[in-house]
């Protein structure tokens, strides 16, 4: 779902990450990194554990130097501004609450380094404590507080200097299950509200789809693909971005035909001909890889109505259901199709005690719509 | 991390870095000099470390010092001896401290802080003061042979005073702490399903102690060791007051050098080789405690 | 399963026994009234004699009042320097001179005292000579010496203290815009500070206590504690000791039962707090 409608000028980069690297001795965690974020948007970095993303936050925060290129926040160059001294403030992972402070002087802290008025900082800190839904709170230490609850202090603390941007590492991944959904639309909420951007650092991709109006996947240090979150996972730009959002069947194939129509993939591990829309840019001949979704994909056991004439066949393959999953909202179906290879298809089960549900070890074919696969060159 | 600025890092770093190089490790320098040297009647009662002549620094290294140290069977037995008491009384610590540790490791939570507690008060008592206790315990009218003549066990005093045994007691009794701290430290993190796993598997007790507690207490006991053994080849105070008269450990043959016979470029010898002796040891702790921290981190 | 628990047990008991009696032994003979200490004179005794004895023994105050002194300073310096190698061991990462100051801040808690106490003496003779300070030997090389072997067991504890907590809290102090300065003193100090006590007692406590390489380092006319104890008890046992050792048991337990029942009120409070988050949490 995508919450936040994309920032009303595309062109204005408010935050402008321009080729920046990072080296810790031979490793490069962050590798030539070009970013633009816009203002009042949500911005998030998905990636797995090593990917650079956690560097590349820490870098806009100032905690690291970079090794190579730029960092502008609204038109400023921040190279060599101290992290106290940055229009940019962080929520960490482990919220990082001062032990010894309660829960209004840790809000409080930030702005008495400004040098308010304590008049000012006293009316201050009782309105974010209010915004985040604390205001009873203020007098207690944070290990008076329960984990969801620190987890708004600690947004009332970063927030409450009215940064330029706010950075945010994993900022739900102490949370348990439950919380965590519905604190990801109070973060929208509250981040509408008060109109600061966002830049969101996550492991978790429901999160990432959640709150981001664009997301960055990142890999090896690198940006592998921007976009909203419909646009990464309906039209993955790379093998790895398919993989690592959600789940896919990805087969190799070889270009056949390049009609108006679209392409025709001739697919050995799939046993049928793919026909896709013409998404890379590809010669006949060349080897490329379809990806399909596992909700894309219909299970019958009847062929389907292009299926049954001679010649190979096309978008559709028969198999035999190896494993049945049952989920409770959907049920994931394994099935191994005639070329030996294994494929997953996702059935919502929308139909309580389905009359004559498909069984293991039952014959099926699977089937799928032509603007389905996505067909992918790297 | 930039937590500090450059100057402010340097300083941070700096001013113990330039304390400890001034007043740890360029008097090891000096005593490895002085050990180079040769006695004299003067102040200071080496000679110069530099002589200069023509103008020109010239160094002399003196081997009399060392030569001295491998001749005298004095030394040679002095350092056996030493080495003999430390590792006797670090295995009886070891021993001791063990099952103590243990015990405590798997005692309750509540009670747990209370008796390390009571295992650590003692050290925050004077160790001289606790070390003359045993005078009064062992000596010939002393506590021990008073109670045990009154109960008739023995009609005559044990000599137990100035004896091996009371060096050994005098360790163990002092360095108990520091072998049980560690211990307690490594047995405390160890999971205890794994020795129901074990059990699981059809070890009984005593064979999942040696099979699965013993070897993963392995970094504890080393430790522990290390920290009684090694100040314990050095020791001067339990031996002095306790021990024998007629085998002195090398702790004392050095007071002894510098404070009786003013030879200090011998005394420095017997400093150095001591260190020689120990350097493995020393290098052995230094590698455990940094592993200690780094995983704390 | 139950032998080794009656077994570990068992060791644990006798061990205590071992680690206390020699000092309730001490405790209960000061009271003494006989000459030869170990022996208990039913008729005259408890009495409190070697106590006022003591009180009038000038040596003993004397020494005592120097031994104090340089423990107060030599603690205090030893924190101040200790803190700073447990910061930079802690904190700043990998710089140059690093493992020189890890080793150098381990090695005097193993190093054998006679070896630590002749090589400082060595450096004083050289210094005198090449610089002309210190003057002679006495109280100003002692606390030089208890420094630089205090700062030692300091720099331990600080540094696991700071390996304990969250490098984060003092990137969101600068985050939220404080300089490194104020970061320390409002974070860092702060939550360092039960780790900076109880090192300042434990320097205290060694210096308090050290001999061997304070007769190295000692002059005549500054003759600590230790050492005049020492001298006394190097020809048995003297009586007077004795209630100087139990005044000094005295000390230590009723301030160890201080911090017991405060650390009991803290934990009592503790547990409240749990409470209350759970609560929270309904």
């Amino acid at each position: 779902m995508n919450a936040i409608p994309a920032a009303a000028d595309p062109d204005s980069a408010y935050v402008r990450i321009a080729n920046l690297t990072k080296r810790f001795g031979d490793f490069v965690a962050v590798d030539d990194v070009s970013l633009d974020i816009r203002r009042g948007e949500i911005f998030c970095l998905l990636g797995g554990s090593g990917s650079g993303k956690t560097t590349l936050l820490r870098m806009l925060a100032g905690f690291e130097l970079p090794s190579a290129g730029t960092i502008r926040i609204d038109g400023a160059d921040m190279s060599a501004i101290p992290p106290y001294e940055r229009p940019v403030n962080m929520m960490f992972q482990s919220y990082a609450l001062f032990p010894h402070m309660s829960v209004e002087k840790n809000v409080a802290f930030g702005l008495e380094q400004e040098g308010l008025g304590r008049e000012q900082i006293r009316r201050q800190v009782g309105e974010i404590l209010d915004i985040v839904k604390m205001g009873g709170f203020g007098a207690r230490k944070p290990h008076q507080l329960s984990g969801g609850q620190r987890q708004r202090v600690a947004l009332a603390r970063a927030l409450v200097k009215r940064p330029k941007l706010l950075l945010l590492d994993e900022p739900l991944a102490a949370l348990d299950r439950k919380l965590r959904e519905h604190t990801q639309f109070e973060l929208i909420n509250i981040q509408q509200r008060l109109g600061v951007t966002f830049i969101v650092v996550t492991h978790d991709q429901e999160e990432a789809m959640t709150l981001g109006s664009r997301l960055g996947v990142m890999n090896h240090g690198r940006i592998a693909q921007i976009g909203t979150p419909s646009d990464i996972y309906e039209s993955p730009a790379t093998r790895f971005v398919a993989d690592f959002i959600g789940s896919v069947n990805m087969f190799e194939g070889r270009v056949s035909d390049d009609g108006a129509d679209g392409l025709r993939i001739d697919c050995t591990e799939l046993g049928c001909t793919v026909r896709a829309p013409r998404t890379a840019s590809c010669t006949r001949g060349a080897t490329v890889w379809t990806a399909i979704r596992p909700e894309k994909i219909n299970i019958s056991r009847q062929p389907p109505a292009a299926a049954g004439q001679p010649g190979p066949a096309e978008n559709a393959v028969r198999g035999t259901v190896r494993e049945i999953a049952y989920m409770g909202d959907m049920s994931v179906y394994l099935v191994q199709i005639d070329s030996g290879s294994m494929m997953r298809v996702t059935l919502p089960n929308v139909m309580r005690g389905a009359e004559r549900p498909i069984a293991r070890e039952e014959s099926v074919w699977l089937s799928w719509h032509g603007s389905s696969p996505v067909v992918l060159t790297e | 991390m930039r937590l500090t600025t450059a100057s402010g890092r340097r300083l941070v770093a700096g001013i113990p870095i330039l304390w400890l190089l001034v007043l740890f490790l360029v008097p090891f320098i000096i005593v490895f000099r002085i050990s180079f040297s040769e006695v004299r009647l003067a102040i200071p009662p080496y000679t110069p470390l530099l002589t200069w002549r023509h103008g020109s620094p010239v160094l002399q290294l003196h081997w009399s010092a060392y030569r001295f140290l491998f001749t005298d069977p004095l030394y040679i037995s002095s350092y056996l001896y030493s080495l003999k008491v430390a590792a006797v009384s670090t295995l009886c610590c070891l021993g001791l401290g063990y099952p103590m540790a243990y015990a405590i490791a798997r005692s309750d939570a509540a009670s747990r802080p209370v008796l390390l507690m009571l295992i650590v008060l003692p050290f925050w008592t004077s160790f001289l003061l606790r070390v003359y206790a045993w005078i009064g315990l062992l000596k010939n009218n002393g506590v021990i042979n008073n109670v045990l003549m009154y109960l008739g066990v023995i009609h005559h005093p044990l000599a137990l005073l100035q004896t091996d045994f009371a060096v050994y007691i005098g360790i163990v009794y002092s360095y108990l702490p520091f072998m049980i701290l560690p211990l307690y430290a490594n047995l405390e993190k160890h999971d205890g399903t794994l020795l129901e796993a074990a059990a699981d598997l059809g070890a009984r007790p005593l064979r999942a102690f040696v099979r699965v507690t013993l070897p993963q207490s392995f970094a504890g006991i080393v430790a522990g060791a290390l920290l009684v053994f090694i100040p314990a080849v050095g020791e001067y105070v339990i031996p002095t007051l306790l021990g024998r008269t007629d085998q002195i450990m090398i702790g004392r043959v050095l007071s002894d050098e510098f404070f009786e016979n003013r030879d200090w470029p011998v005394a420095s010898a017997v400093a150095i080789v001591i260190l020689l002796l120990l350097v493995v040891p020393i290098m052995l702790f230094q590698r455990l405690e940094r592993r200690e921290l780094e995983a704390a981190r | 399963m139950r032998a080794r628990g009656l077994f570990t047990r068992t060791a644990l008991v006798l061990g205590l026994m071992f680690l206390y009696l020699p000092i309730l032994s001490m405790i209960v003979f000061s009271f003494n009234n006989s000459r030869l200490v170990t022996v208990w004179d039913p008729a005259h005794s408890p009495t409190l004699k070697w106590y006022v004895a003591l009180m009038s023994n000038e040596q003993i105050l004397r020494a005592a009042w120097l031994s104090m002194r340089i423990a107060l300073i030599s603690a205090s310096a030893a924190v101040v320097l200790g803190t700073l190698a447990g910061m930079a061991l802690a904190r700043l990462g990998a710089f140059r001179g690093r493992m020189l100051l890890a080793g150098m801040t381990t090695a005097p808690i193993v190093m054998p005292e006679v070896i630590t106490g002749l090589s400082l003496l060595l450096l004083f003779v050289a210094m005198q000579q090449l610089i002309g300070w210190p003057k002679g030997v006495g109280a100003v090389t002692i606390t030089l010496a208890h420094i630089t072997f205090c700062m030692a067991y300091v720099t331990v504890v600080v540094q696991s203290r700071l390996s304990g907590f969250d490098e984060a809290l003092e990137e969101a102090a600068m985050d939220l815009g404080a300089r490194p300065l104020r970061v320390f003193l409002r974070i860092t100090l702060p939550l360092i500070l039960p780790a900076i006590a109880s090192g300042w007692l434990l320097a205290f406590t060694l210096s308090w206590d050290d001999l061997v390489i304070t007769q190295f380092v000692a002059g005549p006319g500054s003759s600590t504690l230790p050492m005049v104890i020492f001298s006394k008890v190097r020809f048995g046992v003297t009586p007077d000791v004795n209630a100087l050792a139990t005044i000094m048991v005295l000390i230590v337990a009723t301030g160890i039962a201080i911090s017991t029942v405060w650390m009991r009120y803290r934990q009592q409070r503790r547990v409240r707090d749990l409470q209350l988050a759970a609560l929270a949490n309904l």
